[in-house]
């Protein structure tokens, strides 16, 4: 028994990647925060995704992934009324929401994707959310208009000026941490040097600050340590402990560090894909 | 049958094995099994004892003086039903129990002489029938007809703990749906123990027979996300049986042990076995190929993770182990084999610190040399420090097999749930009954890291308790 591809929307060509699944027992749990685990095929890998919304009724969960390697690339081959052969979820703690004030959401390239969902989950709890999204340019932003429809407070910036704030989302979140009276918490999603960078924009404010981590995982249900980080001094497990922290007590570098581990054959492997991949399609 | 009073005893049979140079390098099983006139001529040993005690010895109670029995009148269909009417997974158990503790440390012959070989001979019955007469032989009895349809009972994890629960049962004619968190089911049989201990076919063969009883497999349910022992409950099952493991692997907490090239042996393993790394690109999943590396710990995962690592192409293991081989949790018979292979023994060693590269990989270890002291509470000597005396160990890569935790997902998501001071589920250990009225638990999550045959045990014993209750 498949999991089917009810929707697939390539978000940017050849980059990123929108898809809604059916998997109804997920989507029923499903919770902002949330991740799933999923194989394409008999001789896949497990890979962590963020569950980046979720319809009880359809019984689908939407994922949005970047093209990185053998295993995103492979995905894009896939077709609407496809399957993938596991999905498995939801995995990881969820975010805490609760009614606590004014809530930034950062997000950064496909983190936006996870971000709208914390947001959302933020909105419906009654808290005042102002969201900052960024990219390069203009033409790889992700769900503004979803994101717009529940936050009237959306703020953008790209790194060429193309839309909103010429930058990096750091430079909005200072201002607005700099004129805003009270933040209760600044959740950001994204790459790993951005997170980082918010952390330490935050940490003068003494602001709480959630960091979801991306540290590479096998089960997802904490059974091997591979997803291991440094929070706070101590060995914590990103799929049962996580995968979101308080940003301002994680070892970010050893998480840089610990996130290319298998670098050499990510690349034999994608190196395989693709020749395999042209001599199919021609 | 050898008579009791002839002078002389034969040795037990050997077990054909592939030679250790030639397994060091490949993924096929180490022992080859007994063939038939081999199996014959070792079940001729047993002296068929009035009052066996090989049986006390067995967790599940397995009628060994039968089965043999059965083997010596070349009744191989007799003698596989009787193994099967107590234990689900024989050919499993033929090969990864440690027999020398359990029945055949029982058997009269031992005393002084070497006990029958039972293990060899459970596995032997159980490979030949199956090769012979495949599953049809388990189904066509009429006990696996759905005699209770309307009684179901579901089980979480699909170790060998719930798959006796799932064997019991199903063969009494009561509907088993069984939910693993894993793409795979089969538990540690699949993601930890090798595959040149105990062939992924092996166990594919027992799930499959399962199946064919009607027992329903959901892979992908996370008991305690996917589904919660409440939800299970409002869908209609009668009782649960918990058996989820305690797979969260325990690391050392020295300083340096998040560097890259430092795994948990259920990572290790996890990658290999049930991610097939050792096929790698033909496969996905990557596992980290070190060229020189060091093992933490010396039970049964510990000698695998080293034995895969020499199968993946490592020019050096070595098992670093704070007491002496004497005190090795790992069974005799696995410590022999990694040593043949070429494992190093490093003995009387502690680790102190992980040394790094520039770009945080691994490149060294420090260890602590220690001498045996008094006797601990677990009666073993205890490894005491000598002060000053270190050294440096090269490797590139270091493998943690120090032991597990209890998994808290599931036991988060159900905080009714009571468990012992070890943070392990407390159950009666008569019926595997929990605090939860109708909800069992057994195998690892009960009693910490332990083995097939005692996981296996508690199944039965829950299985038995929930037939009573709903039959
Ligand atoms: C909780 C969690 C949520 C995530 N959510 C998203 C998401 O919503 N969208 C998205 O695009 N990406 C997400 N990721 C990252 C995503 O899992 C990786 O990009 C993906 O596994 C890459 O696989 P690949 O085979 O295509 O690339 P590979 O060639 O295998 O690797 C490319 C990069 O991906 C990382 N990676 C490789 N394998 C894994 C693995 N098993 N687990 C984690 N990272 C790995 C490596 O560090 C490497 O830098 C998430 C990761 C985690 C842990
Ligand atoms: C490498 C290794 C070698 C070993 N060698 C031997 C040996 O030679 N002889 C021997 O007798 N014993 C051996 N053991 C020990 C033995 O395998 C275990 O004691 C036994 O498997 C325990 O069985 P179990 O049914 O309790 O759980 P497990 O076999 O641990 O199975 C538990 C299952 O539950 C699943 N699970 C976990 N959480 C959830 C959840 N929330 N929802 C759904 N599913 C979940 C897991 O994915 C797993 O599949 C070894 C163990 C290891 C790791
Ligand atoms: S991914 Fe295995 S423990 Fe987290």
């Amino acid at each position: 028994m498949g999991y089917k591809i009810v929707k697939k929307a390539e978000l940017i060509p050849g980059q990123t990647t929108m898809m809604v699944i059916e998997a109804p027992q997920v989507a029923k749990k499903a919770k902002p925060g949330n991740f799933v685990m999923l194989r394409v095929s008999e001789t896949g890998e497990r890979i962590p995704l963020t569950i980046a919304d979720c319809d009880r009724e359809a019984g689908t969960v939407t994922i949005v992934y970047l093209v990185v390697g053998k295993t995103t690339a492979e995905m894009n081959t896939l077709k609407e009324g496809g399957e993938f052969l596991d999905v498995c979820g939801p995995l990881g703690r969820p975010t805490h929401i609760e009614k606590s004030g004014t809530v930034v959401c950062v997000g950064g390239g496909t983190g936006i994707a996870a971000m709208h969902h914390i947001a959302k989950g933020h909105v419906e709890a009654g808290n005042r959310v102002i969201a900052i999204v960024g990219a390069r340019s203009k033409n790889l932003l992700l769900f503004c208009s979803e994101l717009s429809s529940f936050c009237p407070e959306l703020r953008i910036a790209t790194d060429d000026g193309s839309e909103g704030h010429k930058g990096f989302v750091t430079e909005v979140l200072q201002e607005i941490l700099e004129t805003e009276d009270e933040i209760a918490e600044v959740v950001a999603i994204g790459p790993v040097p951005m997170m980082e960078a918010v952390c330490r924009v935050t940490l003068p404010f003494k602001v709480k600050t959630t960091v979801s981590l991306n540290s590479i995982m096998v089960d997802g249900i904490g059974m091997c340590g591979a997803c291991r980080c440094t929070v706070g001094g101590k060995t914590l497990f990103a799929c049962v402990d996580g995968p979101e922290f308080d940003g301002h007590k994680v070892d970010f570098a050893e998480l840089r560090t610990r996130l290319w581990q298998f670098r050499e054959q990510e690349e034999e492997s994608m190196e395989k894909f693709s020749q395999e991949c042209q001599c199919h399609g021609r | 049958m050898a008579d009791k009073k002839s002078k002389k005893v034969r040795g037990r049979t050997p077990m054909p094995h592939q030679e250790a140079a030639e397994r060091a390098h490949n993924f096929g099983e180490v022992a080859l099994g007994y063939s038939r006139e081999q199996a014959l001529i070792e079940a001729e040993r047993c002296l068929q004892c009035k009052k066996p005690l090989c049986r006390e010895g067995c967790p599940v109670n397995i009628d060994i003086k039968g089965f043999i029995g059965a083997l010596v009148d070349d009744d191989l269909h007799g003698a596989y039903d009787i193994i099967r009417k107590t234990n689900s997974l024989p050919a499993v158990c033929g090969r990864v129990c440690p027999q020398e503790n359990q029945c055949e440390g029982m058997c009269v012959l031992g005393k002084k002489h070497e006990p029958v070989a039972i293990g060899r001979l459970e596995r032997y019955v159980a490979d030949a029938f199956m090769a012979e007469s495949a599953c049809e032989e388990v189904t066509d009895l009429d006990t696996c007809a759905l005699t209770r349809a309307d009684r179901k009972v579901a089980c979480i994890g699909s170790g060998p703990a719930s798959l006796t629960v799932a064997g019991y049962l199903a063969g009494r004619g009561l509907k088993v749906d069984v939910y693993e968190a894993l793409h795979e089911p089969g538990g540690v049989l699949i993601y930890g123990i090798p595959e040149f201990r105990l062939p992924k076919t092996v166990v594919a063969r027992e799930i499959d027979g399962l199946k064919k009883l009607g027992v329903t497999f959901h892979t992908n349910w996370v008991g305690g996300r996917t589904i919660t022992i409440q939800d299970l409950f409002e869908q209609g099952y009668d009782a649960v049986f918990v058996g989820v493991g305690a797979g969260l692997p325990r690391f050392l907490g020295v300083p340096g042990e998040n560097l890259v090239g430092v795994f948990s042996a259920n990572e290790y393993l996890t990658r290999v076995n049930l991610g097939r790394a050792y096929d790698f690109p033909n496969h996905d999943t990557p596992a980290y190929r070190g060229r020189h590396v060091v093992v933490l710990g010396a039970g049964n995962v510990a000698m695998d993770a080293a034995r895969t690592a020499l199968r993946m192409d490592a020019k050096s293991v070595t098992i670093v182990y704070r007491r002496t081989e004497e005190e090795m949790p790992a069974r005799k018979e696995e410590i022999t084999h990694a040593v043949e292979e070429g494992v190093r023994l490093s003995c009387l060693c502690g680790p102190v610190l992980f040394h790094g590269d520039n770009q945080g990989r691994l490149k060294a270890m420090t260890v602590q040399k220690m001498r045996l002291g008094e006797p601990d509470d677990s009666g073993r000597c205890a490894p005491v420090c000598i002060e000053g005396e270190t050294e440096q160990l090269k490797c590139d890569m270091a493998i943690i097999a120090v032991g597990t935790r209890p998994n808290p997902i599931l036991l988060e998501a159900t905080p009714e749930l009571e468990l012992t001071r070890w943070g392990y589920i407390a159950a009666d250990p008569e019926t595997c009954e929990t605090s939860i009225p109708n909800v069992f638990a057994g195998g690892d999550i009960v009693t910490g890291a332990a083995t097939v045959i005692s996981a296996m045990g508690a199944g039965r014993r829950a299985a038995a308790e929930i037939a009573k209750r709903l039959l």
